[in-house]
């Protein structure tokens, strides 16, 4: 390699990580700054707290107030990891809405020395930790309060860190594919989150075992990376898994199927950005005004 | 009796004008209605499969698929009425609506008037198909006393839409995330996916105050009369969801004027991309 190319590679990296932390703060800001500290607060409690009790007050009235049935951890810790989905997909794509609509920005991004895509991805982190902190709220209520049988110190580090983590390139990368879509689409981007947000919850086994599906969405449910990051993430926290489709699974098998199916997710995500990315500009539709 | 009528005929055809692009949208962009419908038989189906993953009784299911239909209407209120007003400062048409010779409660009333029509289309289609793909049968005990209660409860929950549109007059980004905060925990409180019974009595008597709680738990008991998760009398919760109906529009017609004046000498009506 050359000392040019050598040169434009180093600078490029450069650009592209002071695009991500510039759009995380960036979009820290937009998520923290519309109110004052303790009520940004008591919001980020409140939310991610009542989501979860309709499940236990759902899973309490069936059960007649045990908490004991393998069941109900399953239910709590999908609802609670569930969170990062809404929060990633929904961050990274409705950038592209907020930049492009709202502040009118976006075409003003594209001319800028930015790395648009991690740029993208910087927005995703900023409310990635949002999510962390109604995930953390979710768990320590979950554990303080109905005793959920969690040792964040005993349980299998191994197996939930690379879980975690390749489950939320995983996430950004699905968020990247839905940027690019909401590139090019006028009023379906704000639906088209929420409708893969809630088609992940019913499919992956979010707060359910896939075992109750019928047949069909069950081998969807299966093709789907999500399914094994609840899985390994469940399996890392508790130590069983309590569904039957997915016990024969090992733990290095459910890693490396997350491992791979993030993989051709990231190559299809990617490349389709790319392309919608091009469309986009031929078709002028950086700067587009739908009056969402 | 000539500026009275001529008043009245203003107001009507505010109302009129306010409710048709509600009513035609459903027209114009099909998209929308196919995602308004899907979106929330997502939500509902993947409650449906947590109580059968729990071996929770046939019931529970209808009562998922009632609750899954009425968030609905819980959404219309909060994102096109509570914060409608937010989204036209936004785009700059909440100056025309005040410099219009017209009453503001008109526009207000059109507004719910339009939405509570387009929403009962994606209500409808979501209790239907709700019902056809998990086999819920519903048992009406009593139609007029279940269409009276399901009129009540929307007058009552639209009059507090329109409460809520007046206070988020004054409001720039917050309105977005306040209306996001009342999502979860007003599912919560209203039991819009199990009896609000099991909360008992004092948080259950508090979160009547939301009108459909008490709406959805009239309903449920009318359409499972043995069922035996009722939270009150139906009797009692149609009285108090008509107390409730006159008390909203009462105070969402004050609050509009006072928190109008308000926004007016802070200069707030006309700020934009806050």
């Amino acid at each position: 390699m050359s000392m040019t190319t050598q040169a434009l590679s180093r600078e490029t990296w450069r650009e592209s990580l002071r695009s991500l932390r510039v759009a995380t703060w960036l979009g820290w800001q937009i998520e923290s700054n519309w109110t004052d500290p303790f009520l940004f607060a008591v919001y980020s409690l409140i939310k991610p707290i009542a989501g979860a009790m309709i499940l236990v007050v759902m899973y309490l009235v069936v059960s007649g107030g045990q908490t004991n049935n393998p069941i109900f951890p399953y239910i709590y810790l999908g609802n609670a990891f569930y969170i990062y989905v809404g929060s990633v997909l929904m961050g990274i794509s409705y950038a592209v809405i907020d930049d492009r609509e709202h502040y009118g920005i976006l075409k003003y991004i594209y001319v800028s020395p930015i790395q648009v895509y991690f740029y993208l991805l910087g927005r995703g982190v900023a409310r990635t930790l949002t999510g962390t902190i109604a995930v953390i709220i979710t768990l320590a209520f979950g554990v303080f309060v109905f005793k959920l049988p969690v040792n964040l110190v005993a349980m299998d580090h191994a197996l939930f860190w690379p879980v975690f983590l390749i489950g939320l390139a995983g996430l950004a990368l699905i968020g990247i594919l839905l940027a690019g879509v909401t590139l090019i689409t006028a009023r379906h981007n704000y639906f088209m989150g929420e409708a893969v947000a809630g088609a992940l919850y019913l499919l992956c086994g979010a707060v359910f075992p896939l075992d109750v599906l019928p047949k069909v969405l069950q081998y969807i449910g299966l093709g789907l990376p999500m399914t094994y990051w609840l899985e390994g993430l469940r399996r890392a926290m508790l130590g069983t898994s309590a569904s039957p489709l997915l016990a024969p699974f090992s733990n290095e098998t459910i890693l490396m199927i997350l491992i791979s199916s993030t993989l051709f997710v990231g190559a299809i995500s990617l490349g389709f950005y790319r392309w919608c990315e091009r469309r986009a500009k031929e078709k002028g539709l950086l700067d587009m005004q739908t009056m969402y | 009796m000539t500026t009275f009528r001529r008043e009245l005929t203003v107001f009507v055809r505010t109302v009129i004008g306010r409710a048709y692009p509600r009513l035609i949208g459903l027209q114009r962009e099909r998209s929308w209605l196919f995602f308004e419908i899907v979106l929330p038989l997502l939500g509902t189906s993947a409650f449906v499969f947590i109580y059968r993953a729990l071996g929770a009784q046939p019931e529970f299911t209808g009562f998922v698929v009632l609750g899954g239909a009425m968030t609905a209407y819980w959404m219309n209120v909060l994102w096109s009425m509570a914060t409608q007003f937010y989204w036209e400062k936004e785009t700059g048409n909440l100056a025309l609506y005040l410099i219009a010779p017209t009453s503001r409660m008109a526009i207000l009333l059109g507004m719910a008037l339009g939405g509570m029509a387009a929403t009962t289309v994606r209500a409808l289609a979501v209790l239907l198909l709700g019902s056809l793909v998990f086999g819920v049968t519903f048992t009406v005990s009593d139609w007029g006393s279940l269409l009276l209660v399901f009129f009540l409860t929307l007058v009552a929950l639209y009059g507090l839409g329109m409460i809520f549109a007046s206070a988020f007059l004054l409001y720039g980004r917050e309105a977005w995330h306040m209306a996001n905060l009342l999502q979860e925990p007003v599912f919560l409180l209203s039991g819009f996916y199990f009896p609000i019974k099991s909360l008992g009595f004092w948080i259950s008597a508090g979160a009547s105050l939301i009108p459909i709680t008490l709406g959805l738990d009239a309903m449920r008991q009318i359409l499972y009369p043995q069922a035996g998760w009722g939270f009150l009398d139906v009797g009692i919760e149609t009285t108090i969801l008509a107390i409730l109906s006159v008390v909203f529009l009462v105070i969402a017609h004050r609050m509009l004027l006072w928190l109008e004046n308000v926004a007016r000498r802070e200069g707030r009506l006309t700020v934009r991309g806050q």
